[in-house]
């Protein structure tokens, strides 16, 4: 079996009897026996290194390796530049704790006050935290944090990624804020609906730009729109789109958020990714999470600590208007070194690239009969409707070793391009689809 | 030097191929004006940069690290190569169920040791974090009641030691808050709890072994009490280590768990995360399980639990986390979960022992996983604070232990050296902590003014909240 208890059994013997104990029996002795397990665990005996090595493996093996992937829905494989790996890999980043003792942890705080900076750069936005769990609890932070005394309810965009609506859902159930969905028309929020219902009752109304379907929503329009009602705007975005795509600041939202995982986090079956958060300055106070400012020590030195720390649960406990505390550091710095890597050229030559495929893509689909379903605008994400069974269609590309679109329905695919699907890529999917009949 | 100071126009990487397609116009009511300021860098400065932010972070590789309740083991390197191979990083989470069998098969199984490590029958590992758990668990409680439209429930009940995310995660399901007191032994004081049960609780949550490090000899007795006013008991699992393979929190009576992945399960903090938060329950709350529960042996896929609370997030949790936590219980094994146990309960009983003829510790009785030690006295005595020991142990090469928490000791230093580190890392971590205690005496001052061989001193957080600074600003 394999362990990681440095001490010898000889040497255990003999702290227990330094500290007047016979056995761990004794040490344990203190602890109910009407409690104790009477029985060994039923698991499996533990395992010598390389034992596990090849458990592992084999377990990695049953799982089927796409090289060619056309899926999006909420994950996204772009590339990852080497140099994300091998930042994160450091053991100084990789095995620290939350940076409380702020002199000896300068460098995880810099990293997220750089990253703080990054992701305001990317939104336009004031003030960024130091991130949150994924993208869904992003939306579904923002919305409690726009909660008002007098202005309870969210209006929410149906047409944002499931999981997402689904996580919002879960946590308005929580607090007891009311939520109506607005319902989709033509691939877009239906603003007529939304005029109709903005009331003095709405605390927010959220979006999701590009929308699930890859389209680009009326941005500005919703925004002005909520801000007549006095409710704020919240914009869930795609953060390579803003290379390209004007930021949530420029369409006149008041908090952005947004799932950071394209920013150099591999698919990894759905996590760990990371949410990003950031909103204009005069509600930052309302902002949830960890946030890291830059001070100074006696000598005028300059250091960086966590702070406005009277918001959270360790100081305001059951008045904190989030329980939220450490989540996804290592994300952050990884986000941080891509977008370094990357720099603002690279963000935006991402951004061209997805959407350029893209486009490609939509046009050759649309000449074997995958029409696009929609006739809005959109940046790497498209519907395709046509009489061939999604089903079918996915399946001759998955026997053929690509991962095709997301089935909607029967007869509707969301289809996604990023950087890394090259032309004969895309070329040899529509080929393999034209012959499905 | 921030890495934007060191950004120089027209430097970067060469990342992208030059596009082989038609290039997409965006729509003029989209394109965005604001200009962008990311950071134009070499890849040589960059790695140059991190490796200098590297040097000015500590982790546990660097040594002892122990943070009470905080856990702080040692992060096998093995569970970092299993986490990165690419038949788990490269999956999409929608793949067809068939293409992923690999990965139905780590959640199943990791959910099938934890839940017999701690007495449970169902668990969910979406939950990302400890507070996320926490959130998750005390939604469970509130859909049972719910089912049984049993509306009245609207409190939970915390002891004044938890942690501050335990009422946080009550108050965002809607709870109102029930404090009661520890006793003058830290544990829970039976007559105030009897006080505030009544058919308005909707349950309780709990530590045990608690936040001073005591196992709570009442357990029974307590969530029995809980139990029988219809309440359901709530267990966090932030002190795991202390008792799995020893104990089941199941047989304690409780209902409801949160683990914490990156503490007892040895996956490494990042600084602050990824973790996971996994949730167990007992049967009767597996319905309402978040998310999808893996089923079915040879051909695995998902459901949906029948009255599931919904989605806690974006698809499965922390995935990459649940593949070294997993491939960490593979290694223990039953014989190894015990043993790790117990040698947590022996460092910190070893560390107490040789220390509290000096210091005082706030609870002088067996701990288990940690011990708390209250500087009061020294305080008082030479105005030596456990701030300034803390400080002192940095430039000791050590980090500090968990300060000022719980809340109901005062200048508090919670310890929990683990069982990963040797008699050798404790013998000496006792000899500078003694030796700061002599210092205190001789020389406080000088305490005062730790750290003085960090990169910086004390920062001012007084300036840092009034006057914040959240960001860097381009001339």
């Amino acid at each position: 079996m394999g362990k990681y208890v440095p001490n010898t059994e000889a040497e255990q013997k003999a702290m227990l009897s330094e500290i007047g104990f016979s056995s761990f029996d004794e040490l344990f002795a203190h602890v109910p026996e009407e409690v104790k397990l009477k029985k060994e665990l039923d698991i499996p005996s533990g395992l010598s290194e390389l034992e596990v090595r090849r458990d592992m493996t084999k377990l990695a093996e049953k799982n089927k390796i796409f090289p060619l992937i056309f899926r999006g829905a909420g994950a996204y494989r772009h590339f990852i530049p080497s140099i994300v790996k091998s930042v994160i890999s450091k053991e100084n980043f990789l095995t620290s704790y939350t940076p409380y003792q702020a002199e000896t942890s300068q460098g995880v705080l810099q990293s997220i006050f750089e990253y703080q900076t990054m992701i305001c750069d990317l939104t336009g936005m004031d003030v960024s935290n130091a991130s949150v769990y994924d993208g869904a609890t992003a939306a579904a932070e923002a919305v409690a944090m726009c909660r008002e005394r007098k202005r309870k309810k969210a209006l929410v965009s149906s047409l944002m990624q499931p999981d997402t609506l689904e996580t919002v859902k879960t946590y308005c159930h929580g607090n007891g804020m009311e939520l109506e969905f607005i319902p989709e028309k033509d691939g877009l929020t239906d603003i007529d609906y939304l005029k109709a219902h903005l009331d003095p009752s709405i605390a927010c109304v959220l979006i999701q730009h590009p929308n699930f379907y890859g389209n680009l929503e009326p941005a500005r329009q919703i925004a002005d729109l909520s801000h007549e009602a006095g409710a704020k705007y919240i914009m869930s975005v795609n953060p390579i789109s803003l290379g390209i795509l004007k930021s949530p600041k420029e369409y006149g939202a008041d908090v952005a958020v947004g799932d950071g995982q394209p920013l150099g986090l591999s698919l990894a079956f759905g996590g760990p990714y990371l949410g990003f958060m950031a909103c204009l300055d005069k509600i930052k106070r309302n902002l949830p999470g960890r946030i890291v400012g830059q001070t100074n020590d006696k000598e005028g030195r300059i250091g960086y600590v966590l702070t406005l720390q009277a918001r959270e649960q360790h100081i305001r406990r059951e008045k904190a208007s989030s329980n939220i505390c450490s989540n996804q550091a290592l994300c952050a710095l990884a986000v941080a070194v891509y977008l370094s890597a990357v720099g603002k050229q690279g963000l935006r030559q991402a951004a061209e690239l997805s959407t350029a495929k893209a486009h490609y893509m939509a046009k050759e689909l649309e000449k074997i009969g995958f029409r696009p379903a929609y006739k809005a605008d959109f940046f790497h994400e498209f519907v395709t409707v046509s009489e061939t069974p999604s089903e079918k269609a996915l399946a001759a590309l998955e026997k053929q070793g690509i991962l095709g679109g997301y089935p909607l329905d029967e007869k509707r695919i969301l289809w996604c391009c990023t950087e890394v699907n090259d032309k004969r890529g895309i070329d040899e999917a529509v080929q393999i689809l034209k012959e499905v009949k | 030097m921030l890495i934007f100071e060191k950004s120089r126009a027209g430097r970067g990487c060469t990342l992208f191929p030059p596009c082989d397609v038609e290039p997409a116009a965006v729509p003029e009511k989209d394109k965005r004006e604001l200009e962008l300021h990311l950071p134009e860098l070499s890849e040589t400065e960059i790695s140059r940069h991190y490796t200098e932010l590297a040097k000015k972070a500590r982790g546990v590789n660097d040594g002892f690290y122990p943070l009470g309740s905080c856990t702080m083991k040692y992060n096998p390197k093995i569970d970092e190569d299993m986490a990165a191979l690419p038949g788990f990083t490269e999956i999409h989470p929608l793949q067809p169920i068939s293409t992923v069998q690999g990965c139905l098969e780590v959640i199943q199984t990791a959910e099938k040791y934890l839940c017999e490590i701690t007495g449970m029958d169902s668990m969910t590992l979406q939950p990302a974090a400890g507070a996320h758990g926490e959130f998750t668990g005390i939604m469970l409680i509130k859909a049972y009641h719910e089912s049984r439209n049993d509306s009245k429930r609207k409190k939970i009940i915390i002891p004044d030691s938890a942690h501050g995310t335990n009422p946080a995660s009550a108050t965002m399901a809607d709870f109102s808050v029930v404090s009661v007191p520890s006793g003058p032994d830290g544990c829970v004081d039976l007559e105030k709890l009897k006080e505030v049960l009544g058919d308005d609780i909707a349950g309780l949550m709990l530590t045990n072994p608690n936040t001073v490090g005591l196992f709570d000899k009442n357990i029974l007795e307590i969530t029995k009490l809980v139990h029988d006013c219809g309440g359901l008991n709530y267990y966090d699992g932030a002190n795991l280590n202390a008792v799995m393979g020893v104990v089941k929190p199941g047989d304690m009576g409780f209902d409801v768990i949160h683990l914490n992945l990156h503490k007892t399960f040895s996956t490494p903090h990042g600084g602050g995360g990824p973790g996971s938060g996994a949730v167990g329950c007992k049967a009767f709350l597996a319905d309402f399980l978040p998310s999808l529960m893996v089923v079915g042996e040879k051909e695995k896929h998902f459901e949906k639990p029948k009255k599931s609370i919904g989605e806690m997030k974006n698809f499965y949790g922390n995935f990459l986390v649940v593949v070294r936590a997993l491939a960490y219980i593979k290694t223990l094994g039953k014989e190894g979960v015990p043993e790790a146990c117990h040698n947590a309960v022996l460092n910190a009983n070893y560390m107490m022992d040789k220390l509290k003829d000096i210091y005082t510790m706030a609870y002088d009785e067996v701990c288990m996983h940690e011990f708390v030690m209250s500087l009061e006295d020294l305080k008082h005595k030479t105005g030596v604070s456990a701030m300034d020991i803390a400080k002192a142990l940095l430039d000791n090469g050590m980090h500090p232990p968990t300060m000022y928490f719980p809340l109901i000791v005062h200048e508090a230093l919670m310890i929990e050296p683990t069982e990963t580190e040797s008699k050798d890392t404790l013998d000496d971590a006792i000899r500078v902590y003694r030796m700061l205690y002599e210092e205190a005496q001789k020389n406080p001052e000088k305490l005062h003014e730790a750290p003085v061989t960090m990169p910086v001193g004390r920062l001012d957080e007084v300036k840092a909240a009034r006057e914040p600074v959240l960001r860097y600003e381009w001339k």
